[in-house]
C-alpha cells in the first residue's frame, strides 16, 4: 500500500514539474510584471507532495514495511527507532529521494522569497530548476525507485549493518545534501540570469543567502563525516583524500570562491561572468562527484554498492547539464569592462579565488588522472594522500597570509599603518614558532612556514577581535570567526602531524610492549555477548613514564551476526591536550594481536577549530538583516 | 574569432572528458598483477618442508621446460578445490613440473593435507612468514605462476585453478 | 618577482620531505604510502588484512637491511605495479599529473595579472 502511495506521489510530482515548466514558459511571454498565481500554487503543491512522498518512505522504515524492497534491504525490526529513520536516506534510492526533496524545497523558497526581483529571471530559474528535478525524478523512476515492492513479503529485513548505526553517520548525509543539492538553485539562477540578461548586482543579491546556506551545511557535513571516520573507522586518521571525501571537497572550494566573489559582484558590479561560471561549476561538481562515487568507476572504502546502469544514467544527465550550461554561457555572456583598484579588497578576493581554484583543480586532477590514464594507456596507478599533501600544503602558507591581510585592506589608508599592523602578529608568530621548535622538536622548513603563517593569521585575527570589542561593530564578525577557525585548524593539524606518536606491533595476551614514553601491558581478553554482536574486548594497561599516569584502554573486535560483519572499535581517550588511540585486530591463525597505538596531541582542538569555521557562516546567516 | 576558437577548444575538452568517463565505466575495477607477465622471476632459495638441508633455487627451475609455482595452505578451502587439477598436471611428466610453496602454515598440517589429497609437487617449500609470496608478486591464496625454462612468467592464476585454467595450461605446455 | 616565488615553492617542495628521522616513524610512513591490494582503498598502515601483515614484514626486513624508501618502493612496484604506491612516481606516465596543478596556478596568476594591468591602463586613460 505504502509502495503504491509512494509511486503515485512520485508520478504526481513529475506531472506537477512538467506543468510548472509549461505554465512558466507560457508566463514568460506575458508582459505583466507579476508571476501568475497558479504557478505559486503549482509549486506549493509540488513541495507538499514531495515532502509527503519522503514521509511515506520514512513511515515505511518506521513500520518495517518489508513489502518495500528498499526497506527490506536497508532496515531490520530490531534496529533502534532513530536509525530506522536514518536508514531512509542511508541508501542510494532513499538519498536520491532526499536530493529531490531539497531540489523542490529550494525551488519553492527561491520563488517565494525573491518577489522583488525580475519576473523573467525568476521564471527561468524555476524552469531550469524543474528540468533538473525532472531529470532526477526520471532517474528515480527508471533505475532507483525506493518504492519498488516485493512479493512474498519477507518477514525480516537485511539491513542491520552496524557501521551505519552511528549518530554522526546518520546526520551526515542530510547536512551534506543541503550543501551539495542546495547549489542547484544558484546553478538554475545563473542560467536564468544569462537567459534574461539580468543585472549582476541584483543577481548577486538574489543568490547570496542560498550560497551562504549551502556553504554552511557543506562545511558542517564535511566536518561530521570526518569526525565519524576518526571515531568509527578505527585508523586514527580523519582525512584520507578518499574519493568520497574529495567529492564533497570539490564543491566546497567552489562555493567558498563563489561566496567571496559575490561580495565583489554585489558591491562593485564586477566579475559577473566569473560568478556565473562558479555558480554553474558548483552544481556540476556536485553531480560529477555523485557520478564518480556512485557509478563504481572509482575504488573507495565508503562507496555505496554500485550498479553500472546508475553510472550510465548519471553520466548522461551530467553531460546534458554541462553541455547545455556551456552552450547558454557562450551564447549569452557579454564582455565586461573591469575597473579594479589594485590595492583593494577585490584583488585579495581574486587571490582567494585563485587559491580555491588551484586546490579544486589539484583535487580534481588527483581523482580523475588514474581514470584517464587507465582508459588511455591501460596503466593503473594510485593517487593518494602523499600527492595531495605535497601539492596543496605549501600553498596554504601564502593563502593564510592573504586571509589575514586581505579583508581589512581597503580600510587601511597609509603604508605606515599597514606595516605597523602586520609587524606585531608576524613577530608573535615567529617567536611562538621558535619556541615550539626548540622546546618540542625539530621539523622541516615547510612546517615552520605553516606554523608561522597559521599563527600570523590567528594573532592578526585576534587583534581584529579586540578592535571589534572596543568599537562594538558586528559586521565582519562572521568573517573573523571563520578565518580564525581556519588558522587554528591549520595550526592544530600541523601540531598533530608533527608531534603524533604512533606504534604498530604484535602482542600476545600477557605480553608487555615497552616504548620510549609508554608501556603497554596486554592484560587480558574478555568475551562479551551483546544483543546483536559478540565482542572480543582487550584490556590494556597504559603506563605513561613521564607522569606515572596509568590508564586502561579497551578496544574491541566485534562480530555481528546479521549481516555477518566484523568491525574494529578503537579505544579512544580524549583530553584537552591529546587523544590516546588504541586499536586491536587479531592476526589470522595465531595467538597474536596486531596493535596500533597512537598519541595525538590537541586532537579535540582540530574539531573545535573546524566547527568554528562553520560557526562563522551560521553567525552570518543570523546577522543577514543587519549587515549592509 | 579568437574567442570562437577558445569556445571550440573548451567544448572539445568537455566532450573528451565525458567520453573518457563513458569508457571508464566499462573497465574492470579489480586490480590484478598482470603487469608481471613477461618478466623474469626473482632469485630465491626455499627450504624443503621436511628437510632443512634440502633447498631449491631458481637455477633448479631452469632444468624444467615449464614450471608451475603454486602457493597453497592447509587452512585454505579453495586450495582443496584446485588440488585435483594439480594432480592431473603432475602426471604430465616431463613437460611440466609443479613446485608447491606452503604459505603461512604449520608443517604438520601441510604434510597431512598432502597425505590426504595427494602430493602433486616435485618440491614443497616452506614460506612460514609469507615473505616469499611477496617476492613472487602474490597477494592471495591460492595463486599460481607458470614459468618457462628461461624463468619468464607466462601466466598468473589468481585464485584456484579451475577447468578453464587447466585447459589453458595444457595448451601452453604443448 | 613571480619567478622567485616559483623557485621558492620548488625549494619548499624539496625540503618538505625532510623531517623527523625516527626509524619507527619512517617505517610507518612507508606503510601509509603503500596500498593494500585486497582492500577497498586502505593503506597498509590502516589495513588489518593478512596481505598487509605480510607486506609489513617484508618492508621491515628490507629496512633493517639498510634499503632506502625509494628502493623499497621500487621493489614492490616491480612486483605489484605502480598501483601499490600511493605517491605517483614522476615518470613519463605521470608527469602531467604533477605539472598540471602548477600550470593552472601559473595560468590563473597570469590572468589576474592581466586583469590588474588592464585596470591600470584604464585608470591612466
Amino acid at each position: 500500500m505504502l509502495s503504491n502511495i509512494g509511486i503515485s506521489l512520485v508520478v504526481l510530482i513529475s506531472i506537477l514539474s512538467l506543468m510548472i515548466i509549461y505554465t512558466a514558459s507560457f508566463d514568460l511571454k506575458i508582459s505583466r510584471p507579476v508571476i501568475k498565481k497558479s504557478i505559486y500554487k503549482l509549486s506549493l503543491f509540488q513541495t507538499t507532495f514531495t515532502v509527503l512522498c519522503f514521509f511515506t518512505l520514512i513511515i515505511g522504515f518506521i513500520n518495517s514495511d518489508f513489502s518495500i524492497i528498499n526497506v527490506y534491504e536497508n532496515s531490520h525490526t530490531s534496529k533502534p527507532f532513530f536509525y530506522k529513520i536514518a536508514g531512509t536516506w542511508g541508501n542510494h534510492e532513499g538519498s536520491l529521494l532526499l536530493w529531490i526533496n531539497i531540489l523542490v524545497i529550494f525551488s519553492y523558497l527561491f520563488l517565494v522569497f525573491n518577489h522583488t526581483h525580475d519576473k523573467k529571471f525568476r521564471l527561468y530559474t524555476l524552469i531550469c530548476q524543474n528540468i533538473l528535478i525532472l531529470g532526477f525524478l526520471f532517474f528515480l523512476l527508471l533505475n532507483s525507485n525506493p518504492f519498488n515492492s516485493i512479493h512474498p513479503i519477507p518477514i525480516e529485513g537485511l539491513g542491520l549493518n552496524p557501521i551505519l548505526q552511528d549518530p554522526a553517520l546518520a546526520i551526515h548525509p542530510p547536512l551534506l545534501y543541503v550543501g551539495f543539492v542546495g547549489c542547484s538553485i544558484y546553478f538554475s539562477a545563473a542560467i536564468a540570469s544569462l537567459l534574461s540578461s539580468y543585472s549582476g548586482k541584483l543577481f548577486a543579491q538574489s543568490i547570496k543567502i542560498w550560497v551562504k546556506i549551502s556553504w554552511c551545511f557543506q562545511t558542517l557535513g564535511i566536518i561530521v563525516g570526518s569526525f565519524w571516520a576518526y571515531y568509527e573507522l578505527g585508523w586514527g586518521g580523519f582525512w584520507f583524500w578518499d574519493p568520497v571525501e574529495n567529492a564533497s571537497l570539490l564543491p566546497w572550494f567552489a562555493i567558498t570562491a563563489l561566496m567571496h566573489s559575490l561580495i565583489v559582484l554585489e558591491k562593485r558590479n564586477a566579475l559577473y561572468p566569473w560568478v556565473i561560471i562558479l555558480c554553474l561549476l558548483t552544481f556540476i561538481l556536485s553531480v560529477t562527484g555523485t557520478f564518480l562515487v556512485r557509478s563504481g568507476i572509482l575504488n573507495s572504502v565508503h562507496t555505496f554498492a554500485s550498479d553500472p546502469a546508475r553510472g550510465v544514467y548519471i553520466l548522461l544527465f551530467l553531460s546534458f547539464m554541462i553541455l547545455s550550461a556551456l552552450t547558454i554561457f557562450f551564447l549569452k555572456h557579454k564582455k565586461e569592462t573591469y575597473n579594479f583598484n589594485l590595492k583593494s579588497k577585490e584583488t585579495f578576493i581574486l587571490a582567494n579565488n585563485w587559491f580555491m581554484i588551484f586546490f579544486l583543480v589539484t583535487v580534481l586532477i588527483g581523482m580523475l588522472y588514474p581514470i584517464f590514464l587507465d582508459v588511455l594507456t591501460n596503466v593503473k596507478i594510485s593517487v593518494g594522500p602523499p600527492f595531495f599533501n605535497i601539492v596543496i600544503i605549501p600553498l596554504v602558507v601564502p593563502l593564510m597570509f592573504l586571509m589575514a591581510i586581505g579583508p581589512k585592506f581597503s580600510w587601511i589608508k597609509s603604508q605606515k599603518k599597514i606595516l605597523y599592523k602586520i609587524l606585531f602578529p608576524i613577530l608573535g608568530a615567529v617567536v611562538i614558532n621558535l619556541f615550539i621548535y626548540y622546546f618540542f622538536g625539530k621539523y622541516s622548513l615547510l612546517s615552520n612556514l605553516i606554523f608561522i603563517s597559521a599563527l600570523f593569521l590567528v594573532l592578526y585575527t585576534l587583534l581584529d577581535i579586540k578592535k571589534f570589542i572596543n568599537e562594538k561593530i558586528k559586521t565582519g564578525l562572521p568573517r573573523i570567526i571563520s578565518h580564525l577557525g581556519f588558522g587554528l585548524l591549520v595550526f592544530f593539524i600541523g601540531i598533530n602531524y608533527q608531534f603524533s606518536f604512533e606504534e604498530d606491533f604484535n602482542l600476545k595476551v600477557g605480553e608487555i610492549k615497552k616504548m620510549n614514553k609508554y608501556e603497554i601491558n596486554f592484560e587480558a581478553i574478555k568475551i562479551k555477548e551483546s544483543k546483536n554482536y559478540k565482542a572480543v574486548i582487550g584490556n590494556f594497561k597504559l603506563t605513561n613514564f613521564k607522569n606515572d599516569l596509568v590508564q586502561y584502554l579497551n578496544p574491541e573486535i566485534r562480530v555481528y551476526s546479521n549481516p555477518e560483519t566484523l568491525t574494529y572499535e578503537a579505544a579512544i581517550k580524549t583530553k584537552i591536550t591529546s587523544d590516546l588511540y588504541l586499536t586491536m585486530s587479531n592476526v589470522s591463525r595465531s595467538d597474536y594481536y596486531n596493535i596500533k597505538f597512537q598519541n595525538k596531541p590537541f586532537m579535540i582542538w582540530i574539531w573545535i577549530s573546524a566547527l568554528m569555521i562553520a560557526l562563522g557562516g551560521f553567525v552570518q546567516l543570523t546577522l543577514k538583516k543587519n549587515e549592509n | 574569432m579568437k574567442i570562437n576558437i577558445l569556445k571550440i577548444i573548451i567544448f572539445s575538452f568537455v566532450i573528451f572528458f565525458l567520453c573518457v568517463f563513458w569508457v571508464g565505466l566499462k573497465k574492470t575495477k579489480n586490480y590484478d598483477t598482470k603487469t608481471l607477465i613477461g618478466s623474469r622471476i626473482s632469485n630465491f632459495q626455499l627450504t624443503e618442508i621436511n628437510n632443512v638441508d634440502q633447498y631449491i633455487s631458481e637455477e633448479d627451475l631452469k632444468k624444467n621446460k615449464f614450471t608451475l609455482i603454486n602457493f597453497f595452505a592447509s587452512w585454505c578451502a579453495p586450495c582443496r578445490a584446485e588440488h585435483k587439477y594439480l594432480l592431473n598436471l603432475s602426471s604430465k611428466g616431463k613437460k611440466i613440473k609443479i613446485i608447491g610453496i606452503n604459505f603461512k602454515d604449520k608443517k604438520n598440517n601441510a604434510i597431512n593435507f598432502l597425505k590426504e589429497l595427494g602430493n602433486p609437487y616435485n618440491f614443497v617449500g616452506m614460506d612460514l612468514k609469507g615473505k616469499f609470496s611477496i617476492l613472487f608478486g602474490i597477494y592471495g591464496i591460492p595463486e599460481s605462476i607458470l614459468i618457462d625454462n628461461n624463468l619468464i612468467i607466462i601466466k598468473k592464476f589468481v585464485g584456484p585453478i579451475d577447468q578453464t585454467h587447466y585447459n589453458e595450461i595444457l595448451k601452453l605446455i604443448q | 618577482m613571480k619567478i622567485n616565488i616559483f623557485f621558492f615553492i620548488i625549494y619548499i617542495f624539496i625540503t618538505s620531505t625532510a623531517h623527523s628521522s625516527n626509524n619507527q616513524t619512517k617505517l610507518l610512513e612507508v606503510y601509509k604510502n603503500l596500498r593494500c591490494l585486497v582492500c577497498q582503498g586502505q593503506s597498509i598502515a590502516d589495513s588489518n588484512s593478512d596481505f598487509a601483515a605480510t607486506i609489513k614484514l617484508v618492508v621491515q626486513d628490507q629496512f633493517n637491511d639498510g634499503k632506502t624508501e625509494v628502493e623499497i618502493y621500487k621493489f614492490l612496484t616491480s612486483k605489484y605495479g605502480e598501483w601499490i604506491v600511493y605517491q605517483p612516481a614522476f615518470n613519463k606516465n605521470n608527469f602531467l599529473l604533477w605539472i598540471l596543478p602548477y600550470a593552472v596556478l601559473i595560468f590563473g596568476g597570469f590572468i589576474i595579472f592581466l586583469l590588474v594591468r588592464k585596470t591600470k591602463h584604464n585608470k591612466v586613460n
